[in-house]
């Protein structure tokens, strides 16, 4: 009774949030599997459970491996991002931290991409990424043109190859400033006193950053990463907004949409449960560590 | 009581802590060569945004991109702003409400698991936390068949709903760490002292200090209400669903009319830049807070 008067106005004023996502986080989730496994593959709906098939289906039966393109898609998009998000933040965090004149100005232009949604700063993308090429050459192309660096003329997004590589870079030209921020308040997050008890040792700047500064950035990295790849599984408006849904530029959440307009819900379900799965390896054991983290502090 | 009124720490966390020091110097020079060939590639999609807008006809295309236009027109503005208006008011109803609501519910879920220890608490707070981490595609099939089932219209109410449930994890965390390092524990324990209850000390209280918290959700949510495409598609259309909507159909046309999408993407960008530029730090706050630790 004492503990019930403890703990039950705390649990009452929780307990909305509390149903509210056992319901419509992991109800749902429950839910989607159950679609997953049965074969309701039209608007007709289910006839009975099917086990693990639709599931097996999308690596075997799937005409032209539809779901393993999406896949390598989705990892060449993502290498690309993370590579190129990762080390424009941490450049650009480290011009800033070395001291620059007007630093707030740089900072609100490196960070403002953040603030525009997807889907309008893809109207600008698709055009500035046009394969066209010298002559005709417009966006990207031109530039490069104009710099002399005609063989570095792509043909971007288009490319059956490379071309989800291409889709990478307005992506890390939206969230690369979002990375510098995490690193940002990374390096000036570290006490002063450890620059300075450097500084007494007679440590040089390159030792300062490699043994001193850059150790202390680590757990900023891996939230930088693990924010960035849980981001990256879920993309779906940038390539909506650039491409539209086509094959060339296909990834797993787009392939649950276009499914969903076939009325295959089972086989949409078993896409959308691989995603959440995919994105699960990475943040649960995140999220477990972080939570040891902050007991043992 | 004020001095306990401090900003979250996120706030300041990207001021310089020493006075940078002026080298000047070859290295000093690179360094600021850099800064200013990243600025003007950060800002190369913008340049082209805004002088396209201001096209009209032969004006626009493809080898003419970079140039200025050969006459400044508020043509494809006003035919944008003709498409878009009802989604642009629309999108106001439903991010405004969402940042109000999501953000109460996080301050008062963010509270309670700041203080009250009870048992499971951090598993509780570790399963909170995941639902915000999830591809929605794994919801949106049950999603929408409950609210075709249910008979619910689609548009603007459902998406309210559904962006503030979804928002609870991202703002109960930001509420937590707020909390967690700017509120201290004696002044729960003189309230406790003086006899009030969980909930009278969190509405005299707490809620009181809470602004620079409510300020950090309030940006946070209302920004990804904005900017939000998937529940959008999912659960609503162009005549009744946000900008992002009407954007994508306006710019996705199969022969899209280029100036006026790129009008429409910078309308369609206007408030969220806004919010940005007037309130940037706290924003930058609340960037912080989504790394999850504190």
């Amino acid at each position: 009774m004492r503990k019930l008067r403890h703990w039950g106005p705390g649990l009452l004023l929780l307990s909305p949030s509390l149903i509210l996502l056992a319901i419509f986080v992991y109800g749902l989730i429950a839910w989607t599997t159950k679609v997953s496994v049965s074969d309701e593959h039209n608007a007709l709906g289910s006839k009975g459970f099917v086990g693990l098939e639709n599931y097996t289906k999308l690596f075997t039966e799937d005409i032209n491996d539809r779901f393993t393109h999406s896949l390598k898609n989705l990892a060449l998009f993502t290498i690309v991002f993370l590579v190129g998000a990762m080390f424009f933040g941490l450049l650009w965090a480290f011009i800033l931290e070395r001291g620059v004149k007007a630093e707030g100005f740089f900072r609100t232009v490196y960070l403002f991409p953040m603030a525009v949604s997807f889907v309008a700063s893809g109207v600008v993308w698709r055009w500035l990424m046009n394969p066209n090429k010298g002559e005709n050459a417009g966006g990207l192309n031109a530039v490069l043109g104009g710099l002399g660096l005609d063989f570095a003329q792509s043909t971007w997004w288009t490319n059956p190859n490379w071309g989800m590589a291409s889709m990478a870079i307005p992506a890390i030209w939206q969230l690369a400033g979002y990375v510098m921020a995490l690193f940002l308040a990374g390096f000036r997050g570290i006490p002063a006193e450890l620059r300075e008890a450097a500084a007494m040792d007679g440590a040089s700047t390159y030792r300062l950053y490699r043994n001193v500064i850059f150790p202390q950035l680590t757990p900023v990295a891996l939230s930088a990463l693990i924010i960035l790849g849980h981001m990256s599984m879920k993309m779906f408006d940038l390539i909506m907004s650039v491409s539209g849904p086509q094959w060339l530029t296909e990834v797993p959440a787009i392939y649950v949409w276009q499914t969903l307009l076939t009325s295959d819900y089972a086989k949409a379900a078993a896409i959308s449960i691989i995603l959440l799965l995919l994105v699960a390896v990475v943040i649960v054991p995140y999220l477990i560590y972080t939570n040891r983290q902050e007991k043992n502090a | 009581m004020t001095t306990v009124a401090t900003p979250p720490a996120a706030v300041e966390t990207l001021a310089p802590k020493r006075k940078p020091r002026q080298k000047t110097g070859p290295g000093s020079i690179f360094k600021y060569l850099l800064a200013l060939i990243f600025l003007i590639i950060v800002l190369m999609p913008m340049y082209v945004l805004i002088v396209t807008s201001f096209k009209s006809g032969a004006d626009i295309g493809v080898t003419s991109q970079w140039n200025l236009p050969e006459t400044w027109t508020l043509a494809s503005w006003e035919k944008a702003w003709n498409v878009l208006r009802p989604s642009f008011i629309r999108t106001f109803e439903l991010a405004v409400p969402v940042a109000i609501i999501s953000s109460l519910i996080g301050a008062a879920n963010g509270f309670v698991l700041s203080r009250w220890r009870f048992p499971g608490a951090d598993v509780v707070f570790t399963l909170i936390l995941f639902g915000m981490f999830i591809p929605y595609q794994a919801v949106m099939i049950p999603l929408r068949e409950i609210v075709t089932t249910l008979g619910i219209p689609p548009g603007i109410t459902t998406l309210v709903f559904v962006h503030c449930v979804y928002g609870i994890p991202i703002c109960t965390l930001i509420f937590r760490n707020y909390y967690a390092t700017t509120v201290p524990e004696e002044l729960i324990e003189a309230a406790r002292v003086d006899g009030a209850g969980l909930l009278r000390t969190f509405g005299r209280i707490i809620l009181p200090i809470s602004i620079p918290g409510f300020v950090v959700t309030i940006i946070w949510q209302f920004t990804s209400a904005w900017n939000d495409y998937l529940f959008a598609i999912f659960l609503s259309n162009t005549r009744n669903g946000p900008i992002t909507i009407a954007l994508n159909a306006l710019a996705g046309a199969q022969s899209p009319d280029y100036a006026a999408s790129m009008a429409g993407a910078l309308i369609t960008s206007l408030p969220t830049l806004l919010v940005y530029v007037l309130l940037g730090r706290w924003f930058i706050g609340g960037l912080m807070a989504g790394s999850v630790k504190s």
